[in-house]
């Protein structure tokens, strides 16, 4: 699966840093590639560090457009949101839109729940099993109530983006299937992928066979799960300086 | 983030990762992620360490970048059955955390750079009154209300002023997420040990980025305090906590007692982590944040035929002199990398002492300097030293000048 199978006006959604934001420059760089033009609406708000709005000239050099809150990037403390968002309700071709972490950061999203309810849409729900606070699904439920109430939209799918950032291997990936699959069954939603990094491509046995989930074998949330459907493969752009590779040491 | 060569000079049972108490697996211990990685944000890793290292009271006010820490302890200190406020101001912040120490509990503030100002009086009243207890600082770029960004431009308030009086503390400098954890959980041992309030100096990068992070296991036993003013019930002398002495020669023997103190914690507390100094000629001095970034740039430096190493104080207070006296012998010249205008480099030379030259290199007012900046720094450290380049100055700021 290269691209997830989303809807051109897509909403991403989840606890503070599981990774939405790097979620997000993936797919709008990809959809890139399928749309003529792709808007990305940073409605963070509440984070003022590792934003979307960090990565404007990676998103530019594609033809990604990007709105951003006012004064993101200046380190001015306002969390005040741009009347240019009201054009991404009108935009042709595909249109992300990257929320805050938790019902703090989706009580932004709340303001655009008429446009939003208005347009075919998909309201993704990114987990991350090694999270903390929203590492089983029980939490990781709970959460995504709170985020629905506070932005009062529903989420569509589930994205499984678990990962340890740097320390992430084939076995992590697989350790976080099951908890994926439990999550995205108690809200009878569907996983719509699981996110690989490109330096585990090939590494990581891919299942042939899709199951549906709520109809396929359950297993315990902690199980290692022995392949990944849906894999999406992705890279890592949001990162601190010291974790360049090319700034690695020997 | 474990070190190459982890050595300590005069302190080799404390070198590398501050000991984290071995509590890991004790009763109590959190099921769902004790001994498991999960991935935190600093700030986050904080606030989760100190509850398992038995703080039962947070008093805190919202400022940016350390807000997280507040916000986590808000959801989390009630279900311990500890106490969560949102003071009225930094101030009132402070003096509830001496208040709560005096009774004998473990008590943290957390603030960023400016309302950290704001609490010196209280952390002055409480090292008057031999109280422990924990302060974090998430710093941000100053003087003034600053910016948001990360710096590291306190390191002369928590090292040498961070309140009138005569007085240090203690102050531990984590440089990764896992660190942010250990170095609570040893805030408080050490505060509690030495009565006395202990500051854990980090910054907005550390407060806010994520890494996996194994938690500490709750802590199994908390140390005794028969001066805690916790009631004497009539079968004890009454304790009282007291930072007035009106007769000078009184205040003057609690201020020598204390000093002695002082002098132990030089003696035994001094930590460090070092990476390739061992036959390096130019040794890089830097903390926190920065630390990583000057470790990036001494693999640069190492690949490109410089003998570079990187000594990171674990403590700020007390300054590892030790071990900068002790690569005095091999290095020929020093390297201070810091997110200020040159602070930690006045330590350095202090200990230095004109035996070799030494270096600064930062970047201030919430910029981050980048591997690739601190590796033209250690080159024209290394031109300098070789006389090919006699334009090489002791002092560069990257684009801050």
């Amino acid at each position: 699966m290269p691209v997830p199978d989303v809807k051109p006006f897509t909403v991403v959604t989840g606890h503070y840093g599981v990774g939405k934001t790097n979620f997000c420059i993936n797919l709008a760089l990809d959809l890139a590639e399928r749309y003529e033009a792709v808007i990305v609406v940073d409605l963070d708000i509440v984070n003022l560090y590792f934003r979307v709005s960090d990565y404007t000239d990676l998103l530019a050099e594609k033809g990604v457009r990007l709105i951003a809150p006012m004064f993101a990037g200046t380190t001015v403390d306002a969390p005040s949101l741009s009347a240019e968002i009201y054009s991404a309700f009108e935009a042709p071709g595909a249109v992300i839109f990257d929320v805050g972490g938790d019902d703090a950061g989706a009580t932004a999203l709340g303001r655009f729940q008429r446009d939003i309810g208005q347009i075919d849409h998909d309201m993704l729900y990114v987990v991350n099993r090694y999270r903390d606070l929203t590492a089983t699904p029980t939490e990781a439920v709970r959460l995504l109530k709170e985020i629905e109430e506070a932005s009062r939209l529903s989420a569509t799918g589930i994205v499984n983006n678990s990962h340890l950032k740097q320390e992430t291997t084939a076995e992590t990936v697989l350790g976080s299937v099951g908890f994926a699959c439990e999550t995205a069954r108690v809200l009878g939603l569907p996983l719509v992928c699981t996110t690989v990094p490109e330096g585990l491509r090939g590494v990581l046995p891919e299942g042939p066979v899709p199951v549906p989930f709520g109809s396929g074998p359950t297993a315990p949330a902690s199980a290692q799960a022995r392949y990944v459907q849906n894999a999406y493969h992705i890279k890592t752009y949001v990162r601190t300086q010291w974790e360049d590779p090319e700034w690695e040491g020997p | 983030m474990t070190p190459d060569t982890p050595n300590t000079a005069g302190t080799p049972d404390t070198a590398g990762t501050p000991g984290t108490p071995n509590t890991a697996g004790a009763a109590g211990a959190a099921p769902d992620t004790a001994g498991e990685k999960v991935l935190m944000k600093g700030n986050e890793a904080i606030a989760e360490a100190a509850i398992r290292a038995g703080c039962r009271c947070f008093f805190g006010y919202p400022i940016t970048p350390q807000t997280e820490v507040a916000a986590y302890m808000s959801k989390r200190m009630p279900k311990e059955g500890g106490t969560y406020l949102q003071a009225e101001s930094e101030v009132a912040a402070i003096n509830m955390v001496y208040g709560a120490a005096s009774a004998g509990v473990r008590a943290m503030t957390s603030s960023s750079s400016p309302g950290v100002s704001l609490k010196s009086e209280g952390i002055s009243y409480m090292a008057g009154s031999d109280l422990p207890g924990v302060i974090v600082n998430i710093q941000r770029g100053g003087p003034g209300l600053g910016g948001i960004q990360p710096s590291q431009a306190d390191y002369w308030q928590a090292t040498k002023a961070i309140g009138h009086g005569d007085f240090h503390m203690i102050v531990l400098a984590p440089s990764t997420v896992q660190e942010m954890a250990d170095s609570v959980f040893d805030a408080f041992d050490l505060a509690d040990k030495y009565r006395t309030p202990v500051m854990v100096l980090a910054d907005g990068m550390l407060g806010q980025m994520m890494e996996p992070v194994v938690m500490p296991g709750r802590i199994a036993e908390l140390p005794d305090k028969p001066w805690a003013t916790n009631g004497h019930k009539g079968k004890r002398e009454r304790t009282v906590a007291n930072s007035l002495y009106l007769v000078p020669e009184e205040l003057e023997r609690r201020n020598v007692e204390r000093f002695d103190r002082y002098n132990a914690i030089r003696a035994t507390e001094q930590r460090v982590e070092q990476y390739l100094v061992e036959d390096a000629e130019i040794v890089l001095v830097a903390f926190g944040a920065c630390a990583r970034i000057a470790r990036s740039a001494v693999g640069k430096a190492r690949e490109k035929g410089i003998k570079a190493g990187l000594i990171r104080p674990v403590t700020l207070w007390p300054f590892p002199a030790d071990a900068i006296d002790a690569a005095v012998r091999s290095a020929t010249a020093f390297l201070t990398v810091e997110m200020n205008m040159g602070q930690m480099v006045e330590d350095v030379r202090l200990v230095v002492d004109g035996r070799r030259t030494v270096g600064f290199f930062g970047r201030t007012g919430g910029v981050i300097p980048t591997p690739a900046e601190v590796l033209d720094a250690i080159e024209r450290m290394d031109r300098g030293m070789s006389g090919d380049d006699c334009s090489a100055e002791p002092e560069h700021m990257g684009g801050a000048r």
